[in-house]
């Protein structure tokens, strides 16, 4: 653990100071002479080839010089920020943190208040329900980089086998899934029991509001709820009659499964359709997407799954640059089209989201379905009722062992919700919160 | 050296006084020349230690902060029903996969010190081959081999039109990994094994045949007496890289994440509590603990082994 520490703080963060972080909002005469000073940057992200994107903003501003740093992905960052945080060293001017975890980071006041620096003044660029999941308490902890609106990806090949369409109400779905396995032999779909966020997704659709959280002492964990209970009640009794597949997800068993046909569906995100598109390209012109079933026919509620953002660390000794670095990567439109289209990063701007060299896109792995243009709208529909306590970490974990495991294992899912609440309350007192 | 020494040894004061120059030049020398493995050995293993230590008679939380709280994290290990399943389950681990592995790894030495074996360089080599390959990459690599619907084992038995196991079940885990670890270090403890045998002198095998005893019985009256330092040696091993098991799981978690919970080994344990629960400190507490067990377990194999050996 010290060895670890000590590698952590290897590595370099900028030189002099220039700009004092303020409360006070920064000036334009300031911004401009902070941009023309040359200044080093550290950065930290998991998006792949997100250098694109840097290069563009080492073009706009010539002083000022990033270091890019990809810690592998984002738990292996969030450990490694940790450390560095701890330390006291190495600690980047910018971090790209998951929407789940900026509570942990700003509990631990790791984070700076990007008000003064202007970043109120981009608000109204981002869709209003994203915009929600970077601020708290008045103060803008980060800029939003990417999102998840969940929709259905579906083989209409195998449906048509099976002489159903798309579902539109959960009920439908179940019917629909004794009707995939018995004259197909496939799972409807997967349900993972390694990925908390798709089960907090379904929650969400649902009406649940399993967490909150008010930037102080006080969490609230209601994750088994009359709403929960009934969303793991479904899925339990189509796990119990083997109608859904249970592999752990983003393993070579589920990519396998995926490219085997061995499940009609994927319950994802809009960051799904070009993973996928790049992870079962045999089964290229099979998929569509669609709405995500609804627990009421005629509604239309969707949820979200993933997404992050640019922060910025308290520790930063150039505030005004690395403000400008996040803003930029995410708000200049040159920048976030690369995003969305060459690191098929889900967008969070209005402007991208109509923009029709992103919208107008066709793809043959989805028989030419406009997918963009699709979950564009379906990013409307998200409920604004996500939020998150400030130890995601022992959230996952803890899903793992309890309501994960009873998943995997075909057990009690209704007393595992339960076992999993009572472990969140008890770690959160223990980590002196109070819980509502 | 004691103080009557010098009287003994030197019968004038003056050549006393040059010896003992000179010893003092030595020991300035020997110490010289451990230094920088002092040095090392302080930066790496006695300062994280005692800091380590010093963690865990503290308690940190997300709110309020750390503070003094004695042994209040031991108490809390000691009650930790994941500390002792985890320490069972190596426990286990060691009882079933020691004993498989060095048994393999003696038969093995013992054929190819038989010099009945053709080809016996390369078939040390393809046994000793597993432990170069580093245990990331043999854990990845069984993995793929375990997968549950389309890996290799899986399709061997569909072959044979049988119903495959599936080795990542969380009941079948531990045996899967068994099998990782012996594959790992079969081959290397054959290597120490090995040595020992062919430290044999060649008249004790000599006088053997004249005396008419044939290989059975040389190796059951010569070779196996001569293995035991070496045997011991490799138990020793085994009991400390059983308990610190951690490679093998933690990786296996990507592939099995319901079947390896975060408290499957006491290592794997220590590990989350400190990096994923944010715990440092009862991490620190729970290190020590597993350091104690390891400590017991060791001294306590180790004076069986040698009170049977001086029996012998």
């Amino acid at each position: 653990m010290t060895i670890a520490l000590a590698l952590t703080a290897c590595s370099p963060s900028g030189g002099g100071g220039s700009g004092a972080k303020s409360s006070k909002p920064v000036t334009q005469a300031e911004i401009d002479k902070a941009m023309n000073t040359p200044t080093s940057l550290t950065f930290w992200s998991w998006v792949p080839d997100i250098q694109d994107e840097i290069d563009l903003f080492e073009k706009k501003y010539p002083k000022i010089k990033v270091n890019l740093v990809n810690q592998g992905d984002a738990n292996a960052q969030y450990v490694k920020l940790r450390a560095a945080v701890k330390a006291g060293k190495g600690v980047p001017d910018v971090a790209q943190i998951g929407y789940d975890y900026l509570p942990s980071f700003t509990q631990t006041k790791s984070l700076l208040d990007l008000t003064p620096y202007g970043a109120d003044k981009v608000a109204s660029e981002f869709v209003p329900g994203v915009w929600s999941q970077v601020t708290q308490n008045g103060s803008i902890w980060a800029v939003p980089q990417d999102s998840g609106p969940m929709g259905t990806l579906y083989r209409t090949d195998i449906f048509g086998k099976a002489g159903v369409s798309a579902p539109t109400t959960w009920g439908e779905f179940a019917t629909a899934a004794q009707a995939v396995k018995k004259k197909t032999g496939a799972y409807i779909t997967n349900i993972p029991g390694n990925d908390m966020p798709q089960t907090l997704g379904f929650f969400s659709q649902a009406g649940a509001r399993p967490f909150g959280y008010d930037g102080k002492e006080t969490v609230s964990i209601d994750v088994d709820n009359a709403t929960t209970q009934r969303v793991v009640g479904y899925w339990q009794d189509l796990i119990q009659k083997d109608l859904v597949a249970t592999d752990p997800d983003f393993t070579d068993a589920w990519y396998q499964g995926l490219s085997r046909g061995k499940y009609a569906t994927w319950l994802t995100a809009a960051w799904g359709p070009t993973f996928l598109a790049g992870s079962a390209k045999n089964t290229s012109g099979k998929w569509r997407a669609a709405v995500l079933p609804q627990w009421k026919a005629g509604e239309n509620v969707a949820a979200n799954w993933g997404g992050s953002s640019d922060a910025v660390m308290a520790a930063t000794s150039h505030p005004i640059q690395a403000y400008e670095l996040a803003k930029f990567i995410n708000s200049d439109p040159s920048s976030t089209i690369k995003l969305a289209n060459e690191q098929s990063l889900y967008p969070t701007t209005t402007a991208t989201l109509s923009n029709p060299e992103f919208t107008d896109a066709k793809s043959d792995f989805y028989g030419g379905q406009q997918v963009n243009k699709f979950f564009a709208g379906v990013s409307k529909t998200v409920p604004q009722n996500q939020k998150y306590v400030p130890f995601q970490d022992y959230v996952n974990s803890s899903y793992n062992d309890t309501l994960g495991k009873a998943i995997a294992e075909h057990g009690d899912l209704k007393s595992a919700l339960s076992a999993w609440q009572k472990k969140l309350v008890s770690y959160a007192e223990q980590q002196g919160f109070s819980v509502k | 050296m004691t103080a009557e020494a010098p009287r003994r040894m030197a019968p004038s004061a003056l050549t006393a006084r040059r010896r003992r120059g000179i010893h003092a030049g030595q020991t300035r020398t020997a110490w010289l020349l451990t230094l920088p493995f002092l040095l090392v050995f302080a930066a790496f293993f006695t300062v994280p230690l005692v800091y380590s230590a010093y963690l865990s008679l503290f308690t940190s939380q997300l709110v309020g902060g750390e503070v003094f709280s004695g042994l209040d994290n031991y108490t809390r290990a000691l009650h930790d029903p994941n500390f002792w399943d985890g320490l069972r389950r190596v426990a286990l681990f060691l009882c079933v996969q020691m004993p498989i592995m060095l048994a393999a790894s003696v038969f093995i030495a013992l054929a190819l010190d038989s010099r009945r074996v053709r080809g016996s360089k390369v078939v040390r080599m393809l046994i000793f081959v597993p432990y170069a390959v580093p245990s990331v990459v043999a854990t990845l690599m069984w993995g793929y081999l375990y997968g549950k619907d389309f890996g290799l084992v899986t399709q061997l038995f569909h072959a044979v039109g049988l119903d495959a196991p599936n080795l990542l079940a969380p009941g079948k885990i531990l045996g899967s990994t068994m099998n990782i670890v012996c594959w790992e270090f079969i081959g290397y403890n054959m290597i120490v094994l090995y040595a020992a045998l062919r430290s044999v002198p060649d008249d004790l095998y000599e006088a053997a045949e004249i005396d008419g005893a044939g290989q059975w019985r040389i190796a059951w009256s010569i070779k196996l007496p001569a293995l035991r330092p070496a045997l011991l040696l490799t138990i020793i091993f085994s009991i400390i890289g059983s308990f610190q098991l951690f490679n093998e799981p933690n990786l296996l978690f990507n592939i099995a994440p319901n079947a390896i919970g975060s408290d499957f080994t006491p290592n794997l344990y220590a590990y989350n509590l400190a990096f994923r629960n944010q715990e440092n400190n009862y991490a620190a507490a729970i290190a020590f603990l597993l350091g104690f067990v390891i400590m017991i377990v060791s001294f306590v194999v180790q004076g069986i082994i040698n009170r049977k050996e001086r029996r012998a």
